[in-house]
């Protein structure tokens, strides 16, 4: 989840966005690298007294900087788009979930098996107990086996609204009258929390979204009990 | 290829379907939706065992969102479902 003062991204629980947080930390550093070199030609340029009124062109370093920023440039192009290939690669998901976006709460459902189906509503501040984060806590939480590939088909049944947890690496947007599908898979156990990503009225900010990733087993259980409750 | 009984045995969610390859799966979900009718109106006109139908059932189950399955099977119950079976 996000820390106060946080800079960066969220440490990543899924392969993919250790993908990108990496390929973010080298495309920032080139950028880095740019912006100091140029700062320092810049400073060095205002502050000397040596003029030359006479040149007329220079081939080699026209070359050179006409060269030098297209390799910087595949460079950055070519893990970017390992990148952008890996996250199309076709997946095999063992479990299929179905996040419905409402104003102002998601739901759930499960229905590969039986028909599970729960709503998730953000507990409010005065309702939280010591520990627990302020508009990121759910009633219900997204339980999902961990390590295994899940298939998500985000829709909405109202407005337009977004699904997205950061460190995962998934945001996708839930459109009423359509199914768009994303898919992932926890590298390890934990709580991975989100906000709603698409501006959907007057509680838009108050409807997160919880996702936790649980052995097999637990998850197992939980759905047992989950179904038992409805 | 596994006997569709085998494949509905060890079914564990719908598969990857090389007609819907993109995002957008909602066609997905109706066209499984459309075929598990079809194939139960097809078989049982011909009085054979609508076993097989089971799989497009399966898939549509795991695929399409609760409510949109309870408004369609409602809209074949009152014979105002807008594809054709």
């Amino acid at each position: 989840m996000a820390h106060p003062s946080q800079l960066g991204f969220q440490d990543a629980a899924s392969p993919v966005m250790e993908e990108l947080l990496h390929f973010h930390d080298h495309a920032l550093m080139i950028v880095f690298l740019i912006s100091t070199l140029v700062l320092y030609i810049i400073v060095a340029m205002v502050t000397t007294k040596l003029t030359n009124k006479f040149i007329l062109d220079s081939q080699e370093i026209e070359i050179i900087w006409t060269l030098l920023p297209a390799i910087i440039l595949i460079l950055i192009a070519l893990p970017s788009l390992r990148i952008l290939y890996l996250m199309d690669e076709i997946n095999d998901p063992h479990l299929t979930i179905k996040a419905m976006g409402h104003q102002w709460y998601w739901s759930y459902e499960y229905t590969d098996y039986e028909d599970l189906g729960f709503d998730s509503y953000m507990i409010p501040t005065q309702d939280l107990t010591p520990g627990q984060f302020r508009l990121l806590e759910t009633d219900h939480r997204m339980v999902i086996p961990v390590e295994s590939p899940i298939r998500v088909l985000v829709s909405a049944e109202d407005v337009l609204h977004s699904w997205a947890v950061p460190s995962l690496g998934v945001k996708m947007d839930a459109v009423p009258g359509r199914l768009n599908q994303t898919a992932f898979i926890t590298s390890r156990p934990g709580v991975f929390y989100g906000q709603c990503s698409e501006i959907c009225g007057a509680n838009h900010s108050f409807m997160p979204i919880v996702v936790e990733a649980v052995p097999l087993e637990h998850f197992e259980n939980w759905s047992f009990i989950m179904l038992q409750d409805a | 290829m596994a006997r569709p009984e085998e494949k509905i045995k060890t079914y564990r969610t719908a598969p990857f379907d090389a007609r819907f390859p993109n995002t957008n799966q909602t066609r997905n979900c109706y066209q499984n939706y459309l075929d598990f009718h079809r194939c139960n109106k097809a078989l049982s006109s011909k009085g054979q065992d609508v076993a097989p139908c089971q799989w497009y059932q399966r898939v549509y189950k795991s695929l399409c969102p609760m409510g949109w399955v309870a408004k369609w099977d409602e809209q074949i119950e009152n014979g105002n479902f807008p594809g054709k079976i």
